[in-house]
C-alpha cells in the first residue's frame, strides 16, 4: 500500500471514531443519549479544552515541568544503570551477592514507592524524578549488564591479540557493546521516564500533566481528563520520534538501524 | 646453531575440564616447528584440535604439558609477535572498515592521523580502498576477511596465525583470497601457521603440510614438504602433476583419520540422542 493511502486510512479511523463519539454523546437515540455527557464528554468539548489551554498558555508550564522531570529521571537513571551494570558485569562476585536484592527491588511495583518518595522529597520535582529513576535504572542496568556479558568471545580475543590492554578493551570493546544494548532499549527507558513523572504528578503534586489530569478528575471535569490524556499522548509520541532520530544516528553500524527500511 | 624457529611446540598436550569434571584431552604431545619465513599448513579432520593448537601458539591457551617457544624464548601470556586471523567474524562491528584496520596502530600509541593514513594504504592493498567508511555488516563475507587481513598485517607481526580464515567463503572467493594472501606474504615472508580442513588449499598455499589425527588426544601424524615452486598461483598450482602426486600421498594417510573423525562425531550424536530420548 502506498504511504498516502495508508495515511488516509489511518486518518479515516480517527475521524470515524471521533464522529461516532460525538454522535452518541450529543444526539439522543431512542429517547436518551447513549453516552451521557457527565461520564463521556464529547470530542468538541475536549478539543475546545485543549485549544483553551494552548491559547491561554497555561499548558506550557505543565508540559515543561513534565518534560524536565522525564529528562532528569532518564539521565540519572541511565548514568546509574550504566555504572552499576558495568560494575556488576566485571565483578561476578558482587553481582552474585546483590542478585537476590536486585531481583526483589525490580519485582516491586514502583507505584507503591510514590508515597515514600513524596514523604522524603516533598511534593516538588524531586519525588517524581526519584520514581522515574527507579523505573529507568533497572532497564538500563539489565541491558548494560547483558551487553558487557555477551561481548563475542572472538571479538575479545581479537582485541587482545591486537595488543589491547584491559583498559583499552574496556574502551574499544566492552563500552561500545554495552552502549549498543542500552540504546536498543532507549524507547522503553525514555517511555518509563515519562511514566514515572506523570504517575508521580498524579499521586501528589502542584504542576505537570499528571497534575492537570488529576485536577480535572477531582472536579468531575471529564472533558479536562480527556484533554489531558490527549496532550500527554501527543507529548509521548513527539518524544518517541525524537528517540528514533537519535537511535538512527547512534546505531548506524547496526544491520537493522542502518538501512532505512520501513 | 641454526636460526631460531619462529614457533616451536614441544610435546604440547592440551586438556579441558568439562562440565561434568571429566578431563578431555584435545591434543596429545604435539611437536611442531615453523621456521622464520616458512608457511606451514595444518590439516586434520573436523574437531581434531587444529584450532586448539593455534590458540596455544597464540598464547590464548596454556598447554597442560610441554613447551611453547617463540623465536627461542618460552611463551609467557599472549604471543606479542603474532597476528591472529580468526575463523569467525572478529571485526569490531561498531567501527568502520578503516577504523577497524587503524585500531592496531592506535592502541600502540600511533597518532590517529598517521594510523588512518597507513590503514588507508592497507585497505588499498587488500582491494577495499572504496569501502573505507563501511561498517562490517555492509561488507560481504570475503570483504570482511580482507579487512581482517589488513587489520592483522598493519601491525607487521613476525608470525601470522590463521584459523580456517577462508572457511565460510565460497570456492571462488577462497581461491582469490588465497592468491591475495600469497601475494601479501611474499612481500616480506612472515612465518605462517595456517589451519584448514581443506587439503587442496593447504598444498596450494604452504611450504609444508602437517597432518593431525582425529581427536580426542589428537597427534601429529605426518609432515610433508611441498615441492611446488614460488611464486605460486593457486589456480595453476592445482593443475601441477606434483600437486596431484602429493595430494594422493597425503590423502591416503588423512582419509582413515577423516573416517574416524566422522565415526566419532556420529557416535557422539547417537549417544546424545539416546540420552535425550
Amino acid at each position: 500500500m502506498s504511504r498516502l493511502g495508508l495515511l488516509a486510512l489511518q486518518l479515516l479511523v480517527a475521524i470515524v471514531a471521533l464522529a461516532l463519539w460525538q454522535l452518541f454523546a450529543t444526539v439522543p437515540m431512542f429517547g436518551k443519549v447513549l453516552l451521557p455527557p457527565f461520564f463521556f464528554s464529547n470530542p468538541v468539548d475536549v478539543f475546545g479544552q485543549v485549544l483553551a489551554w494552548f491559547a491561554s498558555g497555561v499548558i506550557w508550564k505543565h508540559l515543561a515541568i513534565t518534560l524536565w522531570e522525564s529528562i532528569l529521571a532518564f539521565v540519572i537513571g541511565s548514568v546509574a544503570g550504566v555504572m552499576v551494570g558495568f560494575w556488576f558485569a566485571r565483578q561476578p562476585t558482587v553481582a552474585a551477592v546483590f542478585d537476590p536484592y536486585v531481583k526483589m527491588l525490580n519485582a516491586l511495583p514502583r507505584v507503591v514507592l510514590a508515597p515514600i518518595f513524596t514523604l522524603w522529597l516533598g511534593l516538588g520535582v524531586a519525588s517524581k524524578v526519584a520514581l522515574g529513576v527507579t523505573l529507568v535504572f533497572f532497564i538500563v542496568f539489565f541491558n548494560v549488564y547483558q551487553g558487557v556479558k555477551e561481548v563475542s568471545r572472538t571479538v575479545l580475543d581479537n582485541g587482545r591479540m591486537l595488543g589491547m590492554s584491559e583498559r583499552q578493551l574496556m574502551g574499544h570493546v566492552y563500552w561500545p557493546s554495552a552502549l549498543s544494548w542500552m540504546f536498543s532499549s532507549l524507547h522503553t527507558s525514555v517511555g518509563f521516564a515519562v511514566v514515572g513523572a506523570v504517575v508521580g504528578e498524579y499521586l501528589g503534586s502542584a504542576a505537570g500533566l499528571g497534575y492537570l489530569i488529576q485536577q480535572a478528575e477531582g472536579v468531575f471535569d471529564v472533558a479536562g481528563v480527556f484533554a489531558g490524556m490527549f496532550v500527554l499522548s501527543a507529548f509521548v509520541i513527539l518524544i518517541d520520534m525524537g528517540v528514533t532520530l537519535v537511535e538512527r544516528r547512534l546505531l548506524v553500524w547496526r544491520p537493522t538501524a542502518a538501512v532505512g527500511r520501513d | 646453531m641454526t636460526t631460531p624457529m619462529a614457533v616451536a611446540l614441544e610435546d604440547a598436550t592440551v586438556a579441558f575440564r568439562m562440565a561434568d569434571a571429566r578431563v578431555y584431552t584435545a591434543v596429545e604431545q604435539a611437536s611442531l616447528t615453523v621456521a622464520d619465513g616458512e608457511f606451514v599448513a595444518i590439516v586434520g579432520p573436523t574437531g581434531c584440535g587444529k584450532s586448539t593448537l593455534l590458540n596455544v601458539a597464540a598464547g590464548l591457551l596454556k598447554p597442560a604439558a610441554g613447551h611453547v617457544r617463540i623465536f627461542d624464548k618460552p611463551l609467557n601470556g599472549l604471543n606479542k609477535d603474532a597476528g591472529y586471523l580468526f575463523q569467525a567474524d572478529a571485526l569490531f562491528p561498531w567501527k568502520t572498515a578503516i577504523d577497524n584496520v587503524a585500531i592496531g596502530l592506535e592502541i600502540a600509541g600511533a597518532p590517529r592521523a598517521l594510523a588512518l593514513e597507513r590503514a588507508r594504504g592497507w585497505l588499498a592493498s587488500v582491494g577495499l580502498a572504496a569501502f573505507a567508511n563501511r561498517y562490517p555488516h555492509m561488507l560481504s563475507g570475503g570483504q570482511r576477511k580482507r579487512v581482517g587481513l589488513a587489520q592483522v598485517l598493519i601491525r607487521d607481526p613476525k608470525i601470522l596465525l590463521m584459523d580456517e580464515p577462508f572457511g565460510p567463503l565460497d570456492a571462488q572467493t577462497r581461491q582469490i583470497m588465497g592468491n591475495l594472501l600469497l601475494e601479501l606474504w611474499s612481500a616480506d615472508r612472515k612465518a605462517v601457521l595456517f589451519v584448514t580442513h581443506d587439503l587442496e588449499e593447504a598444498i596450494a598455499l604452504a611450504d609444508r603440510v602437517v597432518i593431525m589425527s582425529a581427536g580426542p588426544g589428537a597427534r601429529i601424524i605426518g609432515d610433508w614438504r611441498v615441492p611446488l615452486p614460488r611464486p605460486r598461483d593457486i589456480f595453476e598450482a592445482r593443475l601441477d602433476k606434483e600437486f596431484h602426486a602429493l595430494h594422493r600421498e597425503i590423502w591416503s594417510v588423512l582419509k582413515s583419520e577423516v573416517m574416524k573423525g566422522y565415526a566419532q562425531a556420529s557416535q557422539a550424536q547417537a549417544s546424545q540422542a539416546a540420552e535425550v530420548g
